[in-house]
């Protein structure tokens, strides 16, 4: 990054003695860019905050800030036991799919980077192809199989078709990963007496923590925000994860549109997604470019 | 090793694929009990040309209508927000958070917020217009044809603009600043530096963002369902398959239904894997 800024400046420099107004309009329009850039990103997010904290007569408001806030609709929400058992499915079900995609994914990734395997590249075409896969082509599938085995409307019932995505998804992150990591360290473990698998656990897997953490992570996303299999195989608000809830969110009274409380919802479910998204920003880049632009 | 995986992906991916097929040469109801029966392509025909038809090619054009125009409104957003990043300034690492946080956030919760914003009564968007004497301010958004469809477009663009921003931002990056440098000692303009180097280097990674986000409309299901469950012309393929088979109890018809989507799909998909293939190739040396 510091090597090319430094051409860079030197070069605008030159041009800024030659036109000096040019230069100028141009970065003024650069700066109009950003604010409407971060203005287009940033707003509908805001309005959603805004919403959350007005209770009565403010809702109808278009105020851009609360006249009066309070978290009245934060603490209704959490007094609402259908939307505290969303967000406790919701934990268990990402957590669980993402905890089995990575572990089995993991393998799976190593053998790909690492053995002699027949047809290597047909396996991780159609590992990828399956990412592409819209969720209702096995959801009926599913849904008639779930209610025949009794697996309607439980975790389990939901944790298999996420993995649909997420183990093929994890797959194909991690054996990028684990193609970068040196052959020969391994090697030395080998050479050392270690078996396959204790220097897959003990050398291979603390060098693929970066992975694991993106491929964990998108996996996450993924079935945090999954809503199709969420309506189509659960019945009750005991097994609804949060998705599903959001989108059957009704208020007190059926006839009630419970706009503050929606908003307080979508609030809660979103912001630990934003900072963890904050957080591993570049990873979650790396991870997203890994089938598409990086070769 | 691979195995577990293997196991895992032929039960949740190829055996529901598989009897999704099965199931869409049956007639078979939720509703009356007991019936199964094989009916051959009768469900295929009926969706394609006989009574269920209306629907399914209703629910194509909508699909088709609304991935052509967001993801062509997204290419041209995102390839100006990729530009925009990619100079040099103070501040790039706030906006690159920035523009992540529209991806970040849930896919319904983004519905909710447009539902929101345009709500007729409440919603920010009226509530401007008719302050500010504007025309438009009495419009049901989400109520009438068309414009329903809009408001799917702009929620969709909303959500993954920055996105494709990113994919190109990590296009933009690789092409050498001399260049530019040279075309610049050569006089060339910035509007004929953007056409003759940016965009033919920037190619290869705006037609995988392209197929890419395309794959992603083409399934496109959350925002129609909590937007407008379907009315006003939003029905999409994925929620006429799952309306059909959760609402009516359909399984034939609605596998049927989700064996067509699925083929839409896959055909997309296909270009996409042949485009990435050097990549997969790469990483299966």
């Amino acid at each position: 990054m510091s090597a090319t800024a430094l051409p860079e400046a030197t070069s605008s420099t030159a041009r800024r003695a030659q036109l000096p107004h040019v230069r100028f309009s141009s970065s003024w329009l650069l700066w109009l860019a950003v604010v409407l850039i971060m203005l287009f990103c940033l707003f509908p997010f805001y309005w959603l905050i805004n919403t959350s904290l007005k209770t009565g007569s403010d809702l109808s408001s278009a105020n851009l800030v609360p006249p009066h806030p309070n978290l009245h609709n934060y603490s209704s929400i959490f007094r609402n036991n259908d939307f505290v058992a969303a967000l406790r499915n919701s934990a268990i079900i990402s957590l669980t799919t993402t905890l089995i995609a990575l572990v089995i994914g993991s393998f799976a990734a190593y053998a790909l980077a690492r053995l002699r395997i027949p047809m290597k590249f047909l396996l991780l075409a159609v590992i990828l192809s399956i990412t592409t896969f819209p969720p209702i082509a096995i959801a009926a599938p599913i849904f008639k199989l779930w209610t025949d085995l009794g697996l309607y409307n439980s975790y389990l019932g939901l944790i298999l078709p996420d993995l649909t995505f997420t183990l093929p998804l994890t797959i194909y992150i991690l054996t990028s990963f684990f193609r970068q990591i040196p052959r020969e360290l391994e090697e030395a473990a080998l050479v050392d007496g270690a078996t396959y698998f204790q220097s897959f656990r003990k050398v291979v897997l603390p060098l693929a923590a970066p992975g694991l953490v993106t491929a964990g992570l998108l996996a996450f996303i993924f079935v945090w925000n999954e809503l199709l299999f969420a309506i189509t195989l659960t019945s009750s608000a005991s097994r609804r994860p949060v998705p599903a809830a959001i989108a059957f969110f009704t208020g007190s009274s059926q006839f009630e549109i419970p706009l503050g409380t929606i908003s307080a919802a979508s609030v809660v479910v979103t912001v630990p997604l934003i900072v963890l998204v904050l957080i591993f920003q570049k990873r979650i880049v790396a991870g997203l470019t890994a089938g598409a632009v990086k070769g | 090793m691979i195995a577990p995986s293997l196991l895992v992906i032929l039960l949740v991916a190829a055996y529901p694929i598989g009897y999704a097929i099965w199931l869409s040469l049956h007639e078979y109801s939720l509703i009356h009990q007991g019936l199964s029966r094989w009916v051959g392509f009768d469900n295929y025909s009926s969706a394609l040309w006989g009574v269920e038809s209306h629907a399914f090619w209703n629910a194509f054009k909508t699909t088709f209508l609304f991935t052509a125009i967001s993801v062509t409104l997204e290419l041209v957003l995102g390839l100006a927000m990729a530009m925009a990043m990619h100079q040099a300034f103070r501040g790039r690492a706030i906006l690159r958070a920035t523009v992540l946080v529209p991806w970040a956030i849930l896919t319904v919760v983004t519905a909710m917020t447009w539902k929101t914003i345009f709500d007729p009564d409440l919603g920010f968007a009226n509530t401007m217009l008719r302050a500010l004497h504007l025309p438009g301010g009495h419009v049901v958004w989400l109520g009438q044809s068309g414009y329903a469809l809009a408001v799917l477009v702009f929620a969709d663009v909303w959500k993954t603009a920055p996105f494709m921003a990113l994919l190109l931002l990590a296009g933009l990056q690789v092409i050498p600043e001399d260049v530019y440098d040279a075309a610049k000692v050569d006089g060339a303009t910035t509007w004929q530096r953007f056409r003759r180097i940016t965009l033919p280097l920037l190619t290869p990674a705006i037609l995988v963002a392209l197929i890419f986000r395309t794959l992603d409309a083409l399934r496109v299901f959350d925002l129609p369902f909590v937007l407008t469950r379907g009315t006003n012309g939003t029905t999409t393929l994925s929620l006429e398959a799952q309306q059909t088979l959760v609402n009516n109890g359909v399984i034939g018809l609605g596998s049927a239904l989700s064996v067509l989507t699925f083929a839409t799909v896959m055909v997309v998909s296909f270009l996409y894997i042949r485009f990435v293939g050097g990549n997969i190739r790469a990483l299966a040396d």
